[in-house]
């Protein structure tokens, strides 16, 4: 379903991402951990092309996405994301927040949109909250209704950055759970997270960054049981 | 100068129908100011965008390079000359070939390409000032960057934006005093004018009331409309 060939991003003169190759198939649950700066946010806002790539590939269901030619508003409709600071859209209601998208890009009619939110919604248990702004709900349901928004758009994959790490942590939970529910129906995820409990308990495959490489990847038991490099041992020493 | 203040008042203001003159005077100062300012806010928001737009432009193209520079010279033009002087040039220079009355409309576009500058630079300051993760979230969804622009980083600007912008309309309002050095009868003028035949501090102490209470009408205005768009803010 996306495929990352040769990836490399500079900023400048800093390398944030080193020759990265991978290969993601439909379904996976993939969950990136790496020390704070090691390049996985950055890798995963190159897959939707929020950050261009300096060189390399990226592949999504069969288009390069930065040949410069592909129609990457288009892809990105398939690509849901979830950012670190929800980014709800604070001068709309939040059902305004999840049926703009697909209202501006005539996916849906109005009555189908708000339909699609009040489902949205009652699943996430916000139903009371579709006519009241983002600024009266607390991080964690913010969150939530970021979730929801951009499952509005029915996508083919859902990409998430450090979703948790802006919250409380009361408020954690409650939005690793509807991430998780969300994995159990079969939806496809990249997940950059610090949660590791959430990793060991959803990830299809763990990949660990460290300096803008895949240094190690492997199902939740590989990498967390049986790790095989010093750097990956030290950065579980460091988070378990 | 005070004696008989009421008597000055009367010659002032009552005689010869002079009042007549304060309020075309007054016409003239608000026409003025809603065309400058209708102008400026367009070509300063146009500005604004084409810079914004350029600066995040993945691919600069020559075209993009020109505009930019055009966009550049003439901020730094406008605000690096005396409104006065760019006033006068318009009508005297510019326009100097049309009739007096059409100095009226010289002195509008003036006003309103001064004012323009400086919308500009307020405009694209709210642009910027909204998180950029607004875009993303925008971008992420699949929205066009226009789309993303128009539907969430402009409504979210214009709120930032409003109370420097009304700053600019007071400026603007009080900066037209100067329209009279091109033969314009603004109230300014037409406080000049009936001063110089009845040599009181009436006229002048007249406008100045007036001046402050357009410009207090549309600070009241502004606070009612912020409070207005604020409406999101209440947590």
């Amino acid at each position: 379903m996306i495929e990352v060939k040769g990836l490399h991003k500079h900023f400048g003169a800093i390398q944030a991402i080193n020759g990265v190759d991978i290969t993601i198939e439909k379904g996976e649950k993939i969950v990136i951990i790496g020390p704070s700066g090691c390049g996985k946010s950055t890798f995963l806002r190159c897959l939707n092309l929020l950050e261009q790539p300096t060189a390399g590939e990226i592949w999504f269901e069969g288009n390069m996405l930065n040949d410069g030619k592909s129609d990457v508003n288009k892809l990105r409709q398939k690509m849901g994301m979830v950012f670190q600071q929800f980014n709800l859209f604070p001068h709309k209601t939040i059902r305004e927040n999840i049926t703009l998208a697909p209202i501006k890009l005539k996916l849906m009619s109005v009555q189908q949109a708000n339909d699609k939110a009040t489902s949205l919604l009652s699943r996430i248990g916000l139903s009371d909250k579709a006519e009241v702004y983002p600024a009266q709900l607390s991080g964690g349901q913010q969150q939530r209704v970021a979730i929801v928004r951009a499952l509005a758009m029915n996508p083919d994959v859902m990409l998430f950055d450090e979703p948790t790490s802006a919250l409380d942590p009361e408020m954690v939970g409650e939005v690793l759970d509807v991430m998780k529910e969300l994995a159990h129906e079969g939806m496809t995820m990249v997940v950059v997270t610090h949660e590791m409990g959430f990793a060991r308990e959803v990830a299809s495959r763990v990949l660990f960054m460290d300096s803008g490489k895949m240094v190690e990847q492997g199902t939740p038991q590989d990498i967390f049981d049986r790790p095989q490099c010093d750097r990956l041992r030290g950065f579980l020493a460091k988070v378990l | 100068m005070w004696q008989n203040f009421p008597q000055q008042l009367y010659d002032n203001i009552i005689l010869n129908n002079r009042w007549q003159m304060y309020l075309s005077g007054l016409k003239n100062t608000l026409l003025l100011t809603l065309g400058a300012a209708v102008i400026g806010i367009v070509l300063g928001s146009l500005v604004a965008i084409c810079k914004v737009y350029i600066k995040n432009k993945k691919k600069i193209t020559p075209v993009d390079r020109a505009l930019d520079f055009v966009c550049d010279v003439y901020l730094t033009i406008i605000r690096g000359t005396p409104m006065m002087v760019q006033v006068l040039i318009f009508c005297w220079i510019i326009f100097g070939s049309a009739s007096i009355a059409m100095n009226f409309y010289a002195a509008m576009i003036a006003f309103g390409i001064n004012s323009g500058a400086y919308v500009a630079e307020i405009v694209r300051a709210g642009i910027n000032a909204v998180n950029i993760g607004q875009t993303e979230a925008g971008r992420s969804l699949g929205l066009t960057s226009a789309m993303t622009m128009r539907s969430i980083v402009l409504p979210q600007a214009i709120k930032n934006i409003l109370p420097a912008l009304a700053n600019e309309a007071i400026t603007l309002v009080k900066e037209t005093a100067i329209v009279g050095y091109a033969a314009q009868q603004d109230i300014t003028y037409a406080a000049a004018t009936i001063r110089s035949r009845t040599y009181s501090p009436v006229p002048l102490l007249l406008i100045a009331v007036v001046y402050l209470l357009i410009v207090m009408l549309m600070t009241y205005g502004v606070n009612k409309l912020e409070r207005r768009l604020a409406k999101s803010d209440r947590g």
